[in-house]
């Protein structure tokens, strides 16, 4: 018999009380495992999608930095556009180590998404644009035959979204031309699994932009030159440049005044769940003034019964740290779900990752979490007479 | 000659009630010795649980002084005054006071883990026998009748092996059979043991069986051995 076994054991009197307090917990606990693994989960996605792109830096017609971040994430519906001759002008110099030039387009498609209506996304590509991406592989068929012929490859998940094949005909809504396909990529995980590739030409063509580009990915030979390749394409009229690193910078700010708030909803969540344990322990310790008051007058010392509240404390909010990972843990997949739902932009990959260190961090916060909850009803308790608790209880 | 274990002079207890003061224990002198069965009677408000509370140094005096095992321990801090009771003085109550969601012999080995004395289940199990609890050991105290929780309070109390035992109405929720059982273990106690025990009660019947008698009224001693004045 020891201070661990009679805590443990009080706490099976009220199991109701102990549950529900230990859910209470356990929601705090699963709110913050689950926050913490979509701030993984999403940088890491992020970080695989733009380490996915294949180039450094991307041109663009100068506008919103925002726009040109959502345009190399998602080939966002050509937003504006720059003449080719910017690419003609770039395409020489002895730092490029690659380069392709890049014509996004979108049609509205009325029979996309069961009949709901959607829209497709078209790219104008040239072959260099597998340079740039040497994952790219083809599941079925081949490259186009021409640089203006009129043939698409698909993305993966368009094309089984489709049910397309090499040799099909599609149709592209609004602009009454029939193209066929040749190839389907293999699934790389990235955005390009959901866009329609065309010649460059050919969605000029289509799209009716004649010598007009959204974008031109570069590789430099030496990262280290990019501030230097920025620099000297600056006085470049119509374009911006867009590094990498500011993508990541401007989608990573974007998010980060969101998770304050969240984290902010969660350090409340702690608190309430603190308040609420010691709330309950309190109570129970004024249920027992009497035992508690018996323990004393037959050797209890204060520490002894200091010990017995606080371990009881802590084993609620042990039981409620374990119970909320777990929560987390098999709940990911619908707080994911629900996520990538009212996400203005989601990465590809998965957004909830919980790592063991976010559950032991989570353990031990919730081990912390007990250790202060218990703090006051231990004091109070301990602080007891023993006759004024005897009588008091009677 | 016997052993003083328990001396109190001018030994008093006000309790505070609104302006007023109340002596609950009004300047009394006693004397306990080893071995001593002492039986505090009186009518309710007379000081009997108080005069205890004292004793089993659960509480401290107004003014007086009270010494215990040769320790003044009239105006003792709690802390220190724990180490005095514990693993010395054995207590039971009326309303046996153990702990719920413990079994009978998990409340006797929690007095011995806050006593700091470990001891044998084997040994337990012998004690158990001796207020005859052997077949209910593993019961929880809602599985028992009140007569056994009393015996469990006791092996409780004993278990400590204390110098002396406070017993303050131990059979005043017992029916009258349960009653005389818990008395019977008194006595063969401080028969054989020669352990001293002091406790207050209402039933005269079970008061006369103790070798000291002292009658309480308003806080003071009104006699030490004769019935009538009560």
């Amino acid at each position: 018999m020891n201070v661990f076994s009679v805590a443990a054991k009080n706490l099976t009197r009220k199991k109701v009380r102990t549950v529900l307090t230990i859910g209470g917990v356990a929601i705090a606990i699963a709110v913050l495992v689950s926050l913490w693994g979509f701030d993984t989960g999403y940088q890491r996605s992020l970080n695989a999608d733009i380490d996915k792109m294949g180039y450094q830096l991307l041109v663009t017609a100068k506008g919103c930095p925002y726009e040109a971040a959502t345009l190399m994430l998602q080939g966002g519906g050509g937003l504006r556009y720059m003449d080719e001759s910017v690419y003609q002008k770039i395409v020489g110099d002895p730092r490029i180590d690659k380069i392709t030039p890049q014509l996004v387009a979108t049609s509205y498609d009325p029979a996309r998404q069961a009949g709901k209506g959607g829209v497709s996304l078209y790219m104008g590509i040239e072959k260099s644009y597998l340079d740039l991406k040497p994952w790219s592989k083809f599941k079925l068929g081949k490259w186009f035959s021409s640089d203006d012929a009129d043939e698409v490859i698909m993305g993966y998940e368009v094309a089984e979204y489709e049910q397309r094949a090499p040799g099909d005909k599609i149709f592209i809504p609004g602009r009454n031309e029939v193209l066929t396909v040749v190839g389907i990529f293999e699934r790389n995980g990235t955005q390009d699994d959901g866009i329609i590739f065309m010649p460059l030409k050919t969605t000029q063509k289509i799209f009716e932009l004649p010598g007009k580009l959204t974008g031109i990915g570069i590789k430099l030979k030496d990262m280290r030159q990019i501030a230097k390749f920025e620099e000297d394409l600056y006085n470049v009229p119509g374009i911006q440049i867009i590094s990498l690193a500011q993508v990541k910078g401007t989608i990573l700010n974007l998010i980060s005044s969101a998770k304050a708030m969240t984290n902010s909803v969660a350090l409340i969540a702690v608190l309430i769940a603190i308040i609420g344990v010691a709330n309950t322990i309190l109570m129970s310790v004024f249920e027992r003034t009497s035992e508690i008051g018996v323990m004393k007058a037959i050797g209890a010392s204060r520490l002894d019964i200091f010990k017995i509240v606080w371990v009881e404390t802590t084993l609620i909010c042990i039981g409620g740290g374990i119970l909320g990972n777990c929560i987390a843990l098999f709940g990911g997949q619908t707080i994911e779900y629900v996520l990538k739902k009212v996400l203005p932009y989601a990465p590809k990959g998965r957004l909830v990752v919980i790592t063991p260190d976010i559950l032991l961090v989570a353990f031990v916060g919730a081990l912390v979490m007990g250790l202060v909850a218990g703090l006051y009803p231990a004091f109070r308790a301990s602080s007891m007479k023993p006759i004024e608790a005897i009588r008091k209880g009677e | 000659m016997k052993k003083s274990i328990v001396k109190a002079e001018k030994l008093t207890k006000i309790y505070i009630r609104g302006t007023e003061e109340v002596f609950a224990v009004n300047g009394i002198d006693l004397e306990i010795y080893d071995g001593d069965f002492i039986a505090l009677m009186g009518p309710s408000g007379s000081g009997k649980t108080t005069l205890l509370d004292l004793i089993g140094c659960l509480d401290n005096a107004s003014s007086g002084s009270l010494e215990v095992f040769g320790r003044n321990v009239s105006n003792v801090k709690e802390s220190a005054l724990v180490g005095l009771r514990r693993g010395h003085i054995g207590f039971i109550f009326q309303d046996f006071l153990l702990i719920p969601s413990l079994t009978a012999i998990e409340n006797v080995e929690l007095s011995l883990y806050f006593a700091r004395r470990p001891q044998e289940r084997k040994k337990l199990l012998q004690l158990f026998d001796k207020v005859g609890l052997g077949h209910c050991v593993n019961h929880l105290p809602k599985e028992m009748s009140g007569g056994e929780r009393q015996r469990v309070a006791i092996a409780r109390a004993l278990a400590v092996t204390p110098k002396f035992l406070i017993a303050d109405e131990p059979t005043g929720n017992l029916d009258t059979k349960s009653s005389q059982e818990i008395f019977d273990i008194f006595k063969k106690i401080n028969k054989e043991e020669g352990l001293t025990i002091i406790l207050a009660t209402h039933n005269p019947k079970l008061g006369s069986r103790a070798d000291r008698v002292i009658y309480l009224k308003d806080g003071k001693i009104v006699s030490k051995e004769e019935s009538s004045l009560y």
